[in-house]
């Protein structure tokens, strides 16, 4: 069964713990500008929506990357970047609708989240349950891949 | 069922992968033109920069990828199409016979009728060929013309200059990458450029070119001239549809595809550089000759070969340039429709420059100059034509909330 990030965004408070455990997992540093996951504050609503790659189908970064240097694993569908091969054109952050996958000027290569390879830290680090993770059946990922299915030019083949 | 593929570029490659996922059972044949490994044009840059080896262009890096795909690579070139019988000939005369075919032969450099670009020491940067003599060519201290500072040529310059040369860009725009970049943010590149050690020579195109020994001698239209080593000329592509004339397909500005990527020939497909897209901003048909256009072209197609339905709703263009450190970008109707509202940011001592523009109540077309993060908003925010209610106003204050903008309208704060 694959997992699947879970965000709620009614129950974050804001605090950033995700963004600090996402920056220490990956970067060994707790800086919030390094963190694959951000929260957005919308001061007026008194919202606040963590926001992060949802390992969507479409997988634009993937398919546009032309080194391969994106693969999707087969068992958890997650893409995830091989810095070795990436050469750093930049193609994969104007080509995912989302935003989601970043360039790092300083390794000259994009990062985007991974899951952390199975065991997310925001998910672990998150206090309210904002952020979950679970099967990603459950997940409730229709809404985002409404907005992917909008950006789409080509609706993957019904087979 | 036999598919074959003209062209191993990444719109070939795309497209063969996508064909052994939807069709597990059917045959797979890719024809190249250079007789190289199947490669990306766009990896070019980066060898030549020293970021990495010949090796790291292949557009599949895992060792027997098409062998296991069961995928079979033919050296080409194709010659001729022979629709009528099912079949592409190629060069040395033997054919070969398909069921559906994909017609991804991409494009070459073009060169202006200037004279002398026929010497040797002109060159375009384009294959790996071409690759391995400016590898030779362009030694550090050594004196290097560039032709053209479009979106292509302006990606050489970077290699180019981080190889150490004595670098001049000619260009007869006004500014650097004039079809990506306002005048603000051309501008600002181009002075950038100079304060990196290039010479930038707008408004002012290359007269002719003469031998001088083992060196060229490149006189401009200013009347002046310079010396040089290497002229590498980039300035524009055309689709490589010569070896299609006589086949009955139907070419434009390149190839005339329909909504499905289907030539005017039933069972023939064409994707990537040859063909023409349709301009979902323009509303005109146009080449686009980006990556990714290119791999869209190449799913809808294959999908479409396989026996499934995928339609194309047509191209955006979008651009992303790193130019030694200062990264650009342009998306859509970057210069507006000529009636809508713009929204417009500069810190010009900074090199920070970002331009939006709308259309009633949707974004349309974006640059930026320094770039900001989650840059891959601007297209979800163009393409899918997000009604952006109160978010508007917002952006026209302040353009730098784009990203909160497009977070917002998706998560139904708005
Ligand atoms: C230096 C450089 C940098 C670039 N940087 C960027 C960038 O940053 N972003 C971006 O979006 N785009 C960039 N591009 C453009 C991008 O590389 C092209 O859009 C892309 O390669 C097109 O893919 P394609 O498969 O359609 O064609 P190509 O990559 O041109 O592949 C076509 C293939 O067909 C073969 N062929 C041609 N004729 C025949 C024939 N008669 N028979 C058999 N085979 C044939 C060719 O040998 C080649 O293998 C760059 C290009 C260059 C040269
Ligand atoms: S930046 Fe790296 S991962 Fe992204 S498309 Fe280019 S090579 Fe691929």
């Amino acid at each position: 069964m694959q997992k699947a990030l879970a965000i709620d965004a009614g129950k974050c408070t804001g605090c950033k713990q995700c963004e600090l455990a996402c920056s220490f997992e990956h970067e060994g540093i707790f800086n919030v500008v390094r963190s694959r996951i951000r929260v957005f504050i919308f001061e007026e609503e008194a919202r606040f929506v963590p926001y992060t790659c949802t390992q969507c189908d479409q997988a634009w970064c993937m398919q546009v990357c032309p080194v391969g240097a994106i693969t999707s694993d087969p068992m958890s569908g997650v893409k995830s970047v091989n810095a070795a091969t990436c050469v750093g054109c930049k193609v994969c952050t104007i080509a995912c609708p989302f935003g989601t996958i970043n360039y790092n000027a300083g390794s000259g290569k994009v990062e985007k989240c991974d899951l952390c390879g199975g065991d997310p830290a925001c998910a672990r680090e998150c206090p309210t349950d904002a952020i979950t993770f679970i099967d990603a059946g459950l997940a409730g990922y229709a809404k985002m891949q409404d907005w992917a299915a909008r950006t789409d030019t080509a609706p993957q083949a019904a087979s | 069922m036999h598919h074959v593929i003209i062209g191993t570029g990444p719109a070939g490659v795309s497209a063969a992968e996508t064909l052994r996922r939807l069709n597990p059972g059917s045959k797979i044949t890719m024809i190249g033109g250079e007789g190289e490994v199947p490669y990306s044009r766009m990896a070019i840059p980066y060898v030549l920069d020293g970021g990495i080896k010949e090796q790291g262009t292949h557009l599949r890096q895992d060792k027997g990828h098409y062998e296991r795909l069961d995928i079979e690579v033919l050296a080409g070139p194709v010659t001729r199409i022979d629709a009528q019988h099912k079949l592409v000939e190629l060069l040395g005369g033997s054919a070969v016979n398909y069921d559906k075919l994909l017609i991804a032969a991409g494009a070459s450099p073009v060169k202006p009728p200037v004279p002398g670009l026929d010497l040797p020491g002109v060159h375009h940067c384009w294959t790996l060929g071409d690759m391995r003599v400016i590898e030779e060519l362009a030694q550090s201290g050594e004196d290097v013309v560039l032709m053209g500072a479009g979106f292509i040529g302006s990606i050489i310059l970077e290699a180019l200059k981080k190889r150490g040369v004595n670098l001049t860009v000619v260009e007869l725009g006004d500014r650097m990458v004039p079809r990506m970049l306002d005048e603000t943010a051309g501008g600002l590149l181009k002075q950038w450029c100079i304060g990196h050690g290039v010479d930038v020579l707008t408004d002012t195109g290359i007269d002719r070119v003469e031998p001088d020994g083992e060196r060229l001698s490149v006189h401009l239209t200013s009347g002046a001239s310079l010396s040089a080593r290497l002229l590498v000329v980039a300035a524009g592509v055309k689709p490589n549809t010569g070896f299609l004339t006589g086949s009955g397909i139907k070419v434009g500005r390149g190839i005339v595809v329909d909504a499905h990527q289907q030539t005017s020939l039933p069972d023939i497909y064409a994707a990537g550089d040859i063909v023409e897209s349709h301009d979902i901003s323009t509303g005109e048909v146009s080449v686009m000759a980006i990556q990714p256009v290119v791999v869209d072209h190449a799913r809808v197609a294959a999908t479409n070969m396989a026996g499934f339905k995928a339609r194309y709703e047509g191209a955006l263009a979008m651009n992303v340039l790193d130019t030694l450190g200062l990264i650009t970008t342009s998306f859509g109707l970057w210069h507006g429709t000529g009636s809508g509202e713009q929204a417009m940011s500069l810190d010009a001592e900074n090199y920070k420059y970002l331009r939006l523009e709308f259309d009633g109540d949707h974004l349309v077309g974006a640059q930026s100059l320094g770039l900001p993060e989650h840059v891959g908003v601007l297209r979800g925010l163009i393409q899918s034509r997000i009604d952006l209610g109160p978010w508007k106003q917002r952006l026209m204050a302040n353009p730098h909330q784009l990203a909160a903008a497009y977070v917002a309208c998706t998560n139904g704060v708005c």
